[in-house]
């Protein structure tokens, strides 16, 4: 064991900085769709295609700066700028025109309409910005690496994924736990989460809140791609394992839990990166694997209450 | 309606599938295909009774078109592999059931999903035993004994399917009608009071799971054998999307929307694969949405309210 480890403490500290901004990406989809499935009772399907349009939208807005020669910095406003868009376009049109239809049907249908809209999205993606992977590195390259010591070794990584993504991340944990516990806005939309019949006999206005919700949610997961987008190649087929694997973060730290996703994307992030570094044979699995072991033993989720039964 | 009428169109749905067949040669294998993914539905359309959806039957279907795969081999007699390809579906099913049925709703949806993954990565990353993404090739296999060519392999397959379709359909609501069948509708309605009845609704569920998961294997099964390659993507999470659709689009208020919709299903994806192959997933987003928004009881219900339309007139 000593040996083995002081063999492999480079790759170990590759597979946690990696798992860190992994996890990091991974968080900002799940949390916005565990706040979504709280409040209007939906599990989005079409949550990871959000996902890979806010990365579309980024990596464009970036090669635009690059291709106009405007300054490289703008690269980093320009992610947030694309998630806002994002979220800001496609939420309300979402939420007004289709989830809102359905809101009196069953659950089983409810899902499917998002599975629809996930098919659809998916195809737009590819008319929009082809099947050739879209990469726009700016934010990385203008940041920089920075030798990270571990043990005897150093190992140089980018800042931009050593600083950035898990930075923004956190900043979105704290500002959503400050927001839906201090702010008269995240109250009502904990109370709507909670019993949405007694929100509205206390006069929340749920349908407005529900709206809110889903475009936070959408612009979370498209900030998510938006971050994820200077790192990874953008290809069909991502918002499919976007979706796939924040399901999975969703379900094992217990639906409706912002603190508890974060724990759990940490855990599926962490999982995921020692098993390409490792056992590159597990990677798909990792997650599937944590989640059914949980499930297991925890039929709620890690930080899942589990529910009253109704008679 | 009555017993013989049903007999009659069941007889001339298989005729008129059978006269497709005959009449336009290459729309034999879509219309093979079709019927054998319509038996997995079946299976999808037992558990939406419980109000359960399952985002990971492709688990079985997989699973049996690779046990006929592999035991063509040994068993090179198509109506013995089958079942046994079948049967071992649904004894994977009995053992996945015993964990999964403890959940609802999303979660089990998702427990199904990660163990087709879980499936699916196995099958693709053992390439010694499985070839990967490239998948396996069917031995060729007798059928009844006799050895037959392409083309009446073809036929036998087509016809096989028919009756496995007719078959299965008859069991499922012959299950639904039985106390057992009532009650799986009734761990939808409210779960507790079936308890409070005296009934297992874990054991309800688990029933119905392991005959769906027969259903599914069997037009596992049927679908490697009418391949003859079967490859990882049979796992792979967007062929259970598929099947639920399929339950969707066909309606699931009746057994023969199943197989209305798979067959809707594959002739509209040859042709629009055909016509717009960069936006035929697109195209089926959209009629999905149709479907739910304007017509939630399927095809077979707007079907109906024609004929009955018809009927008045």
């Amino acid at each position: 064991m000593q040996a083995w480890l002081s063999e492999n403490t480079l790759l170990l500290g590759l597979a946690a900085l990696d798992g860190l901004s992994y996890a990091a990406t991974v968080f900002m989809v799940a949390v916005g769709l565990n706040l979504v499935f709280g409040v209007l009772r939906i599990l989005n399907v079409a949550h990871g295609s959000l996902f890979a349009i806010g990365g579309y939208v980024a990596a464009s807005l970036g090669l635009f700066i690059t291709s106009r020669g405007l300054p490289a910095w703008l690269s980093l406003p320009a992610l947030l700028l694309a998630a806002v868009l994002t979220g800001a376009l496609l939420g309300p049109v979402i939420e007004r025109l289709l989830l809102r239809r359905v809101e009196k049907q069953e659950p089983v249908l409810q899902l499917l309409v998002t599975f629809a809209l996930f098919m659809i999205l998916e195809d737009l993606q590819k008319l929009l910005w082809g099947v050739q992977p879209v990469v726009s590195d700016a934010p990385v390259r203008l940041l920089g690496t920075v030798d990270v010591p571990f043990g005897a070794d150093v190992i140089p990584f980018t800042a931009y994924q050593l600083f950035v993504v898990p930075g923004v991340a956190l900043l979105t944990l704290l500002g959503l736990v400050w927001f839906l516990r201090r702010t008269l806005a995240g109250r009502m939309i904990v109370a709507v989460t909670e019993d949405r019949e007694a929100a509205r006999a206390m006069g929340i206005d749920a349908a407005r809140v529900t709206l809110l919700t889903f475009s936070a949610g959408a612009a979370l997961a498209a900030l998510g791609g938006a971050l994820a987008s200077p790192t990874a190649s953008l290809v069909p087929g991502v918002g499919a394992q976007t979706i796939v694997l924040s399901f999975a973060v969703v379900a094992t730290a217990g639906l409706g839990r912002v603190e508890g996703a974060a724990v759990t994307a940490l855990l599926i992030g962490l999982g995921r990166a020692f098993a390409v570094y490792f056992e590159p044979e597990l990677e798909v699995v990792i997650p599937y694997i944590i989640m059914v072991a949980v499930l297991l033993i925890r039929p709620q989720g890690l930080f899942g209450v589990p529910e009253t039964r109704r008679i | 309606m009555s017993r013989a009428r049903e007999v009659v169109l069941v007889l001339g749905a298989a005729g008129l599938v059978l006269a497709i067949a005959w009449f336009v040669p290459w729309l034999r294998f879509v219309l093979t295909i079709a019927l054998a993914k319509g038996l997995a539905v079946l299976g999808i359309l037992l558990l939406l009774r419980a109000g359960q959806v399952s985002f990971g039957h492709a688990l079985y279907l997989a699973f049996a078109a690779y046990a006929a795969a592999f035991g063509a081999a040994l068993v090179p007699e198509t109506l013995i592999l089958l079942p046994l390809a079948a049967l071992g579906a649904a004894l994977l099913g009995l053992v996945v059931g015993l964990f999964v049925v403890r959940y609802r709703e999303i979660f089990f949806g998702m427990l199904n999903l990660a163990l087709s993954m879980v499936f699916y990565s196995v099958l693709e990353k053992f390439y010694a035993i499985t070839h990967g993404t490239d998948g396996i090739r069917l031995p060729p296999t007798t059928f009844a004994g006799q050895v037959l060519g392409a083309e009446a392999q073809g036929w036998a397959m087509l016809s096989l399917a028919l009756v496995l379709s007719a078959f299965f359909a008859w069991l499922m609501r012959i299950y639904l009608a039985s106390p057992l069948g009532q009650a799986l509708a009734g761990i939808k309605t409210r779960e507790a009071r079936l308890e409070f009845m005296g009934m297992s609704a874990r054991r309800v569920l688990l029933s119905a799971y392991v005959l769906s998961a027969l259903m599914a294997g069997t037009g596992g099964a049927v679908l490697g054998m009418t391949t003859r390659h079967v490859t990882p993507a049979l796992a792979y999470w967007t062929t259970s999307g598929e099947l639920v659709f399929i339950a969707i689009l066909g309606g699931a208020g009746s057994v023969a929307g199943p197989f209305l919709g798979a067959i809707a299903y594959e002739l509209t994806r040859v042709y629009a694969a055909a016509l717009v192959a960069d936006a035929w997933q697109m195209i089926l987003g959209f009629v999905l949405l149709l479907v739910i928004l304007f017509a939630p009881g399927g095809l077979w219900a707007i079907g109906r309210a024609l004929m009955g339309g018809r009927r008045q007139a």
